[in-house]
């Protein structure tokens, strides 16, 4: 029944990439100043998919709904970019990264993908260094690396905690010099709102010019969606305020089939909800589990203690202390993956061991590494009588130099010292590995439209592994895009501009309008807030770290019934063409509404349990995850067929020849 | 906590703009600044009026879009923070709050609180970058080394995000700060030494140019950075625009 051909070339996986470069098509340099390429999106996928395609002679438009490129959601990653440089000589390489991430995917990603990512993943350090990224550093001025989870070797570059921003910098920065040129075009604060197709071919896009609210059309030969993951369905999550699935799920409804929506990221480390005021969740990045360890208290009474604030944490002894992941995971302790790790949090708090009033809340603790610092730090002073206090001070420095601005973040929100009192964190929302279908050369089921980054499904099977991110969106963008890319705009040459005057334009930018005045005349009485805080809260409950069939379907019927609601009730302030902020997240959430729904059924169908996605049904004695290779060793891509809910399944069978299909085990 | 609220309202660029008083009943102090604003601007909707337009989005921190001006200072009374990580339980209750835009001519108003900013991309396209293609061809990236002093310094310069406040805390409404991180990064570090003279001879034209004024060296910026950006990337991009303009062909 499928018709997804996903192009993997023929070959030895560790060839296919080269071998497929040298066969592809090349457009040469005079004729690329024939075809324009829009970019939606501008973080580290778009970005730097911008910038060398620029660099290549095309002329690239790119739109970013924030007043910079530089601000897109990229900028907030933590810990880290993986690249398999082995500079630590600890036996990493091309196939230990290919192998860890495949198999941190809970083998439900594309080899060949995850084999070409782990491949330029060394190119994109030597790429951003020589951009002038300021890595961290050793006393010997060479890089340093740290290690994350669910890997058994440091192969994470860092910039303290501002990886991702630094990152960024050096995409923008590339832009920068390419808009300076005159090679991109930006478009600030300009959202996508439609794709326009003609003869079956992405040939432009409908956006919202958000300063001044006209609708434009912008024509290209080729349209690629780098407009990042839909984390925001559980509106509470890690995600920036605007970030959203709009640009994707408007060529989903084009014809994009949207793949695996169910695998959602939950990030064990972030910071715990406080109240119902709560807009957004904060990310504390997975680098602290590298120092940090994480417990409860053994005993109730001890909990009950801490609850009402008669006993501190560092008032319970060390033999009162359950590390719950050291305990259960011998062998990867506090640096389990993402997904084991929030379900094990979760099992603790179920069991009534949550550290704070909610109940919801673990302990990260930094005592150990502070006072292990402390005594390395000491011992090169040669101060080998050092008092506790003093041991105590070099090491808070140690930690500080690694995590200051983390910890800093910390203090601001939660008003408590981290360096004193160990840090509460609970799983949040963070990271979606679902995302449109793309085939090897990232391109989406549509003719000429292709998907990058987090936008894509392709890396990360069900679970993405930390510091894995960057170096996917960086991939896609510098060395995956802009050559296969090209391969398909070799058959444009002679196509010549493409006019928005074209009536698919036309009618494109009617259904925008439609949409938009609908919304403007509904004259309801409930914020779009009141309906997006509603459907988080049924996916949290229904579709988050755990999953039933009751619920599931329960949570389907709710969905509908809350976008029903929606479309009646909504009040929508100000008018069309103006700056008008309520206007934009009415769109936005109309989108979600209808994601959450597919998100769902697509949990629903799944019966196994992989990576991020759950289901209470199928899980070991001792409470793991149960994947069914037999029945779910596929890609779940869903055709939109015109109406929210009734997308049509299409499987992309996946297959192993290079990494044995075992139960992932991190004991 | 009861809060008084005095906020500019601007309808667009062309219009005169005032200041207008709201009141808020219950403001829990664990909030941050811009969770009061929605809690405002939910308040403003269900009463059938127009929210107040602020810019926000990672509220993080990091991205450097909320803007803001509190009772006189970008950002609010806090240090080393954001608009979006400054929290309720810096102020009392029953304090009036004065919520004003960022104010620069660099920096022409949008509406309300929303200003616009692309001044400073102006400014990065003019020399913001090192001039180096994608290739996958550079040479390794542990070839150079690179003294940890210098790099730390470089990365400290380099964590700028471009929010603005240095702008909108100097009586000049100087834009040295910002300029001054970018050229500093690419000046310790040996990538960006190649077009050392062109960039920040570019850079600092393009600020000319922008309006923004010049520094008269009272250091309002580096207190109301939210990166804590030090003046001495000022006394480094001056020394860099000497050696330049004395050298210059």
């Amino acid at each position: 029944m499928s018709v997804l051909d996903s192009k993997i070339p023929e070959g030895p996986i560790a060839q296919k990439w080269t071998n497929h470069k040298n066969k592809i098509n090349v457009v040469n340099p005079a004729n690329k100043r024939l075809i324009d390429v829009i970019v939606v999106g501008t973080g580290l996928a778009g970005g730097s998919a911008a910038a060398s395609l620029a660099e290549l002679g095309y002329n690239v438009k790119a739109l970013c709904f924030q007043d910079s490129p530089r601000r897109a959601h990229s900028i907030a990653a933590q810990g880290g970019i993986n690249a398999a440089k082995n500079y630590q000589n600890d036996g990493d390489s091309t196939y230990r990264l290919f192998y860890d991430t495949v198999k941190g995917g809970d083998y439900r990603a594309r080899e060949a993908n995850v084999y070409r990512l782990a491949e330029v993943s060394a190119n994109i350090i030597d790429q951003c260094v020589a951009q002038g990224v300021p890595f961290a550093r050793d006393y010997g001025g060479l890089l340093d690396n740290r290690s994350f989870g669910g890997v058994l070797v440091s192969r994470t570059f860092y910039a303290k905690g501002q990886t991702g921003q630094q990152l960024l910098l050096g995409a923008y920065s590339a832009m920068n010099r390419q808009i300076g040129k005159g090679k991109i075009q930006m478009l600030n604060r300009h959202e996508m709102l439609d794709l326009v197709i003609v003869d079956g071919k992405a040939r432009g896009i409908i956006a919202r010019n958000l300063v001044t609210g006209e609708l434009e059309r912008h024509s290209a030969h080729a349209v690629v969606i780098a407009s990042g993951g839909y984390g925001n369905v559980f509106f509470l999550s890690t995600n920036a305020m605007g970030s959203n699935v709009t640009a994707a799920w408007r060529i989903h409804r084009r014809g994009a089939y949207f793949a695996n929506p169910c695998y959602t990221q939950i990030h064990p480390t972030c910071i715990p909800r406080s109240g119902d005021y709560q807009s957004k969740l904060t990310l504390m990045s997975e680098s602290l589990r590298n120092d940090g360890r994480i417990w409860v208290p053994k005993k109730m009474e001890d909990v009950e203690a801490i609850r009402n604030k008669t006993k501190k944490p560092v008032d319970i002894p060390e033999e009162d202390r359950d590390y719950y992941l050291e305990r259960r995971y011998p062998s990867f302790g506090n640096l389990v993956p993402r997904d084991v790790a929030s379900r094990a949090a979760k099992e603790r708090c179920d069991a009534g061991f949550g550290v704070n009033e909610t109940g919801e809340a673990v302990y990260l603790d930094f005592s150990s590494a502070i006072m292990r610092y402390g005594h390395e730090k000491a011992n090169i002073l040669g101060e080998h009588d050092a008092s506790i206090e003093r041991v105590r001070a070099l090491g808070e420095a140690v930690i500080e130099a690694k995590y200051g601005n983390l910890f800093q973040m910390y203090e601001k929100i939660t008003d408590d010292n981290p360096y004193k009192t160990p840090m509460k964190i609970y799983p949040a929302v963070h990271y979606t590995m679902g995302g449109i279908w793309v085939d090897y050369n990232l391109m989406t089921t549509i003719e000429g439209c292709y998907a990058a980054g987090e936008a894509n499904f392709s890396d990360h099977g069900a679970n993405r592994l930390g510091a894995s991110a960057l170096m996917q969106g960086l991939a896609d963008g510098y060395f995956v895009l802009p050559y296969t890319i090209g391969d398909y705009l070799a058959h444009d040459i002679r196509t010549g501009k493409i006019s928005t005057d074209l009536p698919e334009f036309e009618a494109a930018e009617k259904e925008v309008r439609d949409r938009l005045e609908h919304f403007l005349n509904n004259k309801g009485t409930k914020s779009v807030d009141h309906f997006h805080k509603r459907l988080g809260k049924v996916m949290w409950d229904k579709v988050g770290m755990a999953r039933n069939e009751q619920g599931l379907k329960e949570a389907i019927e709710e969905i509908r019934q809350i976008r029903e609601e929606f479309y009646k009730d909504v009040f929508v302030p100000g008018t069309m063409n103006e700056f008008n902020p309520e206007l934009e997240k009415a769109t936005r959430v109309e989108d979600f509404l209808e994601l959450g729904e597919l998100f769902a059924i697509d949990a629903l169908h799944r019966t196994e349990s992989c990576g991020g996605h759950f289901r209470e049904e199928s899980q070991t004695e001792d409470g793991e995850a149960l994947r069914d290779d037999k029945h779910f060793a596929y890609v779940a891509a869903w055709k939109w067929t015109g109406e929210p809910g009734k997308q049509e399944l299409h499987k992309e069978e996946l297959t192993f020849n290079d990494i044995e299909l075992k139960q992932r085990s991190y004991k | 906590m009861k809060l008084t609220l005095k906020v500019w309202r601007q309808k667009s660029a062309n219009d005169k703009g005032r200041l207008e008083t709201y009141q808020l009943d219950n403001v829990s102090e664990h909030m941050s600044f811009l969770e009061m604003m929605d809690v405002l601007n939910e308040q403003l909707i269900s009463e059938g009026q127009e929210p107040v337009a602020f810019d926000h989005d990672c509220r993080e921190g990091i991205c450097g879009m909320c803007s803001m001006h509190i009772n006189g200072e970008p950002h609010g009374p806090d240090r080393g923070v954001t608009t979006c990580q400054l929290h309720m339980r810096k102020f009392k209750d029953g304090d009036t709050i004065y919520v004003e835009p960022f104010r620069a001519k660099g920096f022409p108003i949008i509406k309300d609180l929303v200003v616009d900013r692309s001044a400073f991309d102006r400014i990065q396209h003019a020399g913001g970058f090192v001039s180096v293609n994608t290739s996958g061809n550079t040479q390794d990236a542990n070839a150079i080394p690179i003294p940890k002093d210098d790099a730390d310094k470089a990365f400290d310069a380099a964590t700028c995000i471009g929010c603005g406040a240095c702008v909108a805390a100097c009586k000049n409404a100087s834009a040295m700060l910002f300029v001054s991180a970018k050229v500093s990064q690419f000046a310790l570090l040996p990538q960006g030494k190649v077009e050392a003279k062109q960039r920040v001879l570019n850079m600092v034209e393009q600020m000319d140019k922008e309006g923004f004024g010049n520094c008269t060296n009272t250091g309002a910026c580096e207190v109301e950075c939210p990166k804590g950006i030090s003046l001495e990337n000022i006394a480094r991009m001056n020394r860099e625009f000497l050696k330049a303009a004395c050298s210059a062909e």
